[in-house]
């Protein structure tokens, strides 16, 4: 499977500030990159330039080998970016979340996979109860089917353990594991530590300083 | 896990083989279609809220000014149109206000789909629960200014347009000032300038009407912005969007 994700000489200012400057990153299928730095150090601009969303930047982005502007599209298609805020809809139940998704995912309407999808998130008898009044964990977990339900090769996930109870974050762990192993791509900050992963890269984001890239 | 193999093999012919934009853009049209009505027929008061606005401004004026028909009627198409069109800018803030506080934007601007087109489907919805509402309550107002009897259906046809067209220009406001925790007050100074255009032929359809003027024109004007509007508008939200987001 081709998959690659290359930021060449990548620099980003915010007020008055160098957040990281001349960051080469060349992510391949099958590696977990975890970008770690204390509060404040870039890491959710980061994953915003790395998933398209900001062009307030300096470098350049390849997919594939192909000039991010090019590929935005092909690009588009293959990620799956969980932000900071979870993205889900106090209002609407679990499965009208998940239904929203489906559709802007391009895929057909199919209760029995957004039924599948929940489950293997642990929200099984939640399914018809206002997001709004889940817990803060069980509103993420929402936002963690997407795993299951749109599958994509590039995850591109934003403190995903938040919130997050221990089973959670173990199952939550193992997936992504099991994702790189497939030949997907997982792109994750968090304060948490990853265990029995091989392929492990770190990316550590200092305050200004440059970025330390490395197994 | 061998099921997430397979996922992942599919998925890979996906991402490889570029699909027929066609179907996929008409489901996440619908879906998102029916999420933003879902979501305001379960919060009714912010629907409600502009009709609400609208009546009590048009209640409150045979009071404040005078009971005489005929001073009413002359001014009832433009006290009609005004209060119309500050109802829909009231109701403008919370277009894009909700989906940029919980994340559901920045998923909305990752989609493989055509933005310019699911903004679209957002626009659709305010001015199904906004516009529509306005022109359909307005001839029932118009009673209340003593609106002479012929130009009720022009009153409602001129609204009906006329909002669409607000809904359209109001949403690259909203758009614009999505990122800003007070855009209220600057959404209003940036869209209101754009407003006047319609509001001048909109109360001038239903004035002509009352005049016995044909109101075609006017009409035909109404619809010519709204075209425009369709045309340039879409673009412009989408672009917008960006540029908040990216701020």
């Amino acid at each position: 499977m081709s998959l690659s994700l290359q930021a060449r000489k990548l620099a980003c200012e915010r007020d008055d500030r160098w957040l990281f400057e001349d960051l080469d990153l060349d992510i391949q299928a099958g590696e977990i990159v975890r970008i770690e730095g204390p509060n404040g150090s870039g890491k959710t601009t980061l994953l915003k330039i790395l998933s398209g969303q900001l062009a307030d930047y300096q470098g350049e982005l390849f997919w594939n080998g192909i000039p991010m502007r090019d590929a935005r599209q092909a690009f588009l298609e293959s990620l799956l970016y969980l932000g900071h805020a979870p993205g889900v809809k106090g209002a609407l139940t679990p499965l009208e979340n998940l239904t929203w998704y489906q559709a802007l995912a391009g895929e057909r309407d199919n209760e029995a996979a957004r039924l599948a999808a929940l489950e293997s998130v642990g929200l099984v008898g939640f399914e018809d109860v206002p997001a709004g009044q889940l817990s803060a964990g069980q509103q993420r977990r929402v936002a963690l089917a997407r795993l299951e339900l749109t599958p994509r090769p590039l995850w591109v996930l934003d403190e995903p353990f938040t919130a997050i109870d221990r089973d959670g974050v173990a199952a939550l762990e193992e997936r992504l594991i099991v994702h790189a192993r497939a030949g997907g791509c997982v792109l994750v900050t968090t304060h948490h530590e990853l265990r029995n992963t091989d392929k492990l890269r770190r990316v550590h984001l200092g305050r200004g300083g440059q970025p330390h890239v490395g197994f | 896990m061998s099921g997430s193999e397979s996922h992942l093999s599919v998925n890979d012919d996906r991402s490889v083989s570029r699909r027929e934009p066609g179907g996929g853009l008409a489901v996440a049209l619908w879906a998102t279609l029916r999420r933003d009505l879902t979501l305001l027929m379960r919060r009714r008061s912010e629907v409600l809220n502009p009709l609400v606005f609208f009546a009590l401004v048009i209640t409150l004026f045979p009071i404040g000014i005078s009971p005489d028909p005929q001073l009413l009627a002359t001014i009832a198409p433009g006290l009609l149109w005004v209060a119309a069109l500050l109802a829909a800018l009231l109701s403008l803030d919370s277009l894009f206000r909700g989906d940029y506080d919980d994340g559901s934007l920045e998923q909305l601007l990752l989609t493989p789909q055509s933005l310019p087109m699911l903004v679209m489907a957002k626009v659709a919805v305010h001015w199904l629960l906004t516009g529509l509402p306005l022109a359909l309550m307005a001839p029932v107002l118009g009673i209340m200014l003593s609106l002479p009897a012929g130009s009720y259906l022009i009153l409602a046809l001129s609204l009906a347009l006329g909002t669409a067209s607000l809904s359209l220009i109001g949403a690259i406001g909203a758009a614009l000032t999505v990122g800003l925790s007070r855009g209220g007050v600057l959404l209003s100074l940036l869209v209101l300038p754009l407003y006047i255009p319609v509001l001048i032929f909109g109360a001038g359809a239903v004035q002509a009407a009352i005049l016995g003027d044909g109101a075609m024109a006017h009409l035909a004007i109404l619809g010519a912005l709204l075209a425009l509007a369709l045309m340039l508008a879409p673009w412009a939200i989408a672009a917008s969007l960006r540029i908040s987001i990216n701020g």
